[in-house]
């Protein structure tokens, strides 16, 4: 059975429809909120703040990290800031300008409507995260400082050095430990979600798993929050942390959540270039490093000079020459696949040649080296623990890597997913950015989420079943999904083949990777998805887990993770090959423009692709929801 | 052009669980890239132990940035190894040389008991933030971010300290297992600030107390300073004493005077 994709948009003009929202939304009395029990999944920033404060408003909110601490989500490791339409430059920046460059910024792929109110509440983002003591950057007269990120030319984006995501993931963190010793949130650390599930259609809670002894239990509630984050670990190699995962997205989309958008996934244009075969992760150099350093590459393929010897005029800084209005601030797609171009032709740097330079030494001459260090002191520092070069004197080597993807479960614009009662934050969602996300609004959409839209949409959704009960976790559904996650981790120790699961993990990644990457083609998806099943099918049959199911074991934990990598890489590239267009970060090498440009289709593809679960990846069900622009004209995105 | 590094001798501990009794076991790392992290030579040996049918070694890890603070390891009797202000994580084999022998023990400290092989429960670091480690500031109500100039070198100094992980390293290089740096660092950082003065005495009061319940006490060794990936000094310690101290005369005249 299908399910009608309705975005739920309120009524009036764009800029007032958040406001008619919040004007017709159902309330709970605060004496009934206790009533209500919540389940989050995810302390990042957007499970962080959501838990928070649906406890700071009374509710009852369980919330679940397979971390040691809610303080270790990924968020943390974000680099470069924050974006809101505050103005305090009085630049020209305000709330449509944000609004219009992230529709632009994501090429004309998402939803008006989700993107507007995102725009709307960044300017109560900063403030709530100043008064919790967030130590943002300052100018000297006291008053917050700005800089500049890619697409855009206005300077809204916020930041703590080069560590704003630890110190808002540990703003939120410390309002979430706050509601902890209160009572008001009980914290299930070293818990990984399982599955989800659903009885008479809604959701009514989770199966979880134990880490520390195995063991498999089940949570009710009234209302499940996925604030999971992305899948950008698909592709093996990513600056994501070791542990991020799909799996709660997964399951929640086996359970009856359409997966929209699968294919939009960001390669971040600098990163550090993988330098050998053990390589476990890449590292991203912040985007902010852009707004200083020039990225350009030798002319000459057969360079063989030291770098500060090859003359101006040898060197193709590439960014600048094609796109002058943007330069070296271009956005991330765009920037990967020039970068990407350059390697191809053979124009790369590094012992391996598989990277770009980014140059600090024009800002070092005319900034002075302490300044160079104030802005980028810690970014500096890691680059040379890693690369063993240090780029106050040598320039950075950097290449694309995946870092954040787009897609994820279909959400309208109350955050719910086709799972009446199931909500999804942050990058779990695939609501706000489109096909392509800028730089420093994945913050500003974890915590927009989880601060200012879930609080009042998830009311609406409870008010109406006050004083009726939860589901026990003794219900038929819950032990069904219980047993069924016993049999699938016992059943991953049981195979006893010959390969670990992080050998498979490296190898689904290589063709998604090859196939799925910055550039796809019909022909490589379809080698692709005839790949891809039988390596999942060598998985279930070659697969080596060692120790046990009843006591703490890492192995066993990736193995289940990697088995919903396996499936939603096979939905990745349908979507991919489905989307005969190319958009922003989906770039299909059969649609360009004549200077090698994405090419969109906005008569055949000017909608998102919501896929359903049929029992099997490969023969998922693609709805659609058209996006109507009311505001925006489409218009083919230019940075020249 | 990465060289390789031959014959490491790896020294590691091995625990099946909180109540085991624990012990050294000794694997050969053959050859291993000088451009690999440490924790990729532990993967590597791992993927190894798992393909001879053993099972993998347990160990703390997440972002591999350093900045997670997931990641813990005393090696060579080092909190985080060597490499000075580096997460293990972040430390290379760059850093070592062929032949070397090197011994992995997690973080030794009674407020962090053995979970499993190399991993400990951090746990109690959640306990005092909890207590105390927060702006009250509930959504909805804050003012204008611009409304309150804070001074630069002000907002500096508590983004200096603010910066802490929360990895433990500083427990675990203490004598005593004192987490006076990890406590007074978050201390430091909200009692600098001028949203945090509200709750400046009660916030520390609350925290060191809860601190006290875990945590050995702090005798000045210094050795937390040395063994902090991001540096934080010592003297928020002495920011954070201060602070206490005076919590502590002034609620006695307000028990007076109820």
């Amino acid at each position: 059975m299908s399910v009608e994709l309705n975005a739920k948009n309120p009524a009036g003009s764009l800029s007032d429809k958040w406001e008619n929202y919040k004007a017709d939304v159902k309330l709970v009395n605060p004496n009934n909120k206790r009533k209500f029990k919540v389940i989050v999944v995810g302390t990042g920033l957007a499970g962080a703040s959501a838990a928070a404060t649906l406890a700071e408003l009374g509710y009852q909110v369980d919330a679940f990290t397979f971390h040691d601490s809610p303080r270790r989500a990924h968020s943390i490791a974000a680099q470069g800031g924050i974006n809101a339409a505050k103005n305090y430059q009085g630049d020209g920046d305000s709330v449509h300008r944000l609004f219009y460059d992230t529709i632009k910024g994501g090429d004309f792929r998402a939803r008006e409507s989700n993107v507007h109110r995102l725009a709307e509440v960044s300017v109560n983002i900063i403030d709530q995260m100043v008064a919790q003591g967030v130590p943002f950057a300052r100018e000297y007269g006291g008053l917050l400082d700005n800089r500049s990120f890619g697409g855009a030319q206005v300077s809204r984006t916020f930041y703590a050095r080069g560590q704003t995501g630890q110190q808002l993931l540990l703003g939120a963190y410390q309002q979430l430990a706050r509601q902890i010793g209160l009572g008001g949130v009980r914290l299930f650390n070293r818990t990984e979600l399982v599955d989800v599930v659903t009885i008479e259609g809604r959701a009514a809670g989770i199966v979880v798993r134990d880490l520390m002894t195995g063991e498999i239990t089940s949570h009710s509630a009234h209302a499940v929050v996925l604030a999971t984050g992305g899948y950008g670990n698909v592709f093996f190699l990513s600056t994501n942390a070791m542990a991020c995962n799909v799996t709660a997205a997964w399951r929640a989309h086996r359970k009856g959540a359409y997966f929209a958008n699968p294919c939009y996934t960001q390669i971040h244009p600098t990163c550090i270039p993988q330098s050998d075969e053990f390589q476990s992760k890449l590292t991203l150099m912040s985007e902010s490093l852009r707004n200083d350093g020039r990225v350009w590459v030798p002319k000459n393929p057969d360079e063989a000079r030291p770098v500060d010897q090859i003359p101006e005029e040898d060197r193709d800084y590439y960014l600048e020459r094609l796109y002058p209005s943007y330069g070296n601030l271009a956005p991330r797609d765009i920037s990967s696949r020039a970068a990407k171009r350059a390697v191809d032709r053979g124009q790369g740097v590094g012992p391996l040649k598989n990277g770009v330079y980014l140059d600090f030494s024009d800002a070092i001459n005319r900034l002075g080296k302490s300044v160079v260090e104030e802005r980028y002191g810690n970014l500096f520092d890691m680059y040379e623990r890693i690369a063993g070069e240090n780029p106050y004197d040598v320039p950075m080597r950097i290449y694309p890597a995946s870092h954040y993807t787009m897609g994820g479960l279909w959400v309208d614009y109350e955050l719910m997913t086709t799972i009446p009662g199931l909500y999804a934050a942050g990058e779990a969602n695939f609501s706000d950015h489109g096909a392509n996300r800028l730089g420093a609004s994945a913050l500003m959409q974890g915590l927009a989420d989880g601060y200012f839209v879930l609080p009042y949409t998830i009311g609406n959704y409870l008010a109406p079943m006050l004083n009726k009960p939860i589901p026990g976790t003794d219900h038929p559904e819950f032990k069904a999904a219980e047993s069924a996650a016993r049999e699938r981790f016992t059943g991953y120790l049981n195979v006893k083949g010959t390969r670990s699961p992080d050998w498979f993990h490296r190898e689904v990644g290589k063709i998604i990777w090859d196939y799925c990457g910055m550039e796809r083609t019909q022909q490589g998806l379809e080698k692709a998805l005839s790949e891809l099943p039988a390596l999942y099918d060598e998985f279930k049959k070659d697969l080596r887990v060692t120790g046990d199911g009843e006591s703490l074991n890492q192995t066993l934990e990736k193995a289940g993770r990697v088995d919903d990598f396996f499936q939603l890489g096979m939905l990745m590239c349908r979507d991919a090959l489905d989307r005969n267009e190319s958009c922003g970060g989906h770039f299909r090498a059969e649609y360009q423009t004549d200077e090698g440009e994405a090419l969109r289709d906005d008569d055949n593809f000017c909608h998102v692709a919501a896929w359903e679960w049929t029992g099997d990846p490969m023969s998922a069900k693609r709805n659609v929801e058209e996006l109507n622009y009311e505001t925006v004209h489409l218009a083919t995105r230019s940075y020249k | 052009m990465s060289n390789h590094l031959k014959d490491i001798t790896l020294k590691i501990w091995r625990q099946s669980g909180p109540n085991d009794g624990g012990h050294f076991e000794t694997y050969k790392v053959d050859e291993i890239s000088d451009e690999a992290s440490f924790l990729e030579m532990l993967d590597y040996l791992n993927e190894r132990l798992i393909n001879e049918g053993n099972e993998a070694i347990v160990f703390d890890h997440d972002c591999r940035e350093g900045i997670c603070g997931t990641c813990s390891l005393m090696i060579n009797g080092q909190a985080h190894g060597p490499e000075r202000a580096t997460a293990t994580c972040q430390l290379h084999m760059r850093k070592f040389k062929s032949g070397d022998s090197i011994t992995i023990e997690p973080w030794r400290a009674k407020a962090f008991p053995i979970v499993k092989d190399l991993m400990v429960d951090r746990s109690a670091f959640d306990r005092i933030i909890e207590s105390g480690g927060f702006i009250t500031s509930p959504t909805g109500g804050a003012p204008d971010a611009n409304l309150i100039p804070i001074p630069k070198p002000v907002a500096d100094a508590a983004m200096d300290s603010a910066e802490c992980i929360g990895c433990g390293a500083c427990v675990a290089a203490c004598p005593n297992g004192a987490a006076n740096l990890f406590t007074s660092a978050k201390i430091a950082h909200l009692n600098l600030l001028p949203q945090g003065q509200a709750e400046r005495y009660k916030r520390v009061e609350a925290m060191v107390e809860t601190m006290d319940e875990y945590f050995g006490s702090c005798t000045n060794h210094g050795e937390c300073e040395a063994a902090c990936p991001k540096e934080i000094s010592i003297d928020v310690i002495a920011l954070a004493n201060a602070d206490y101290r005076k919590a502590k005369v002034k609620n006695r005249k307000q028990l007076a005077r109820n």
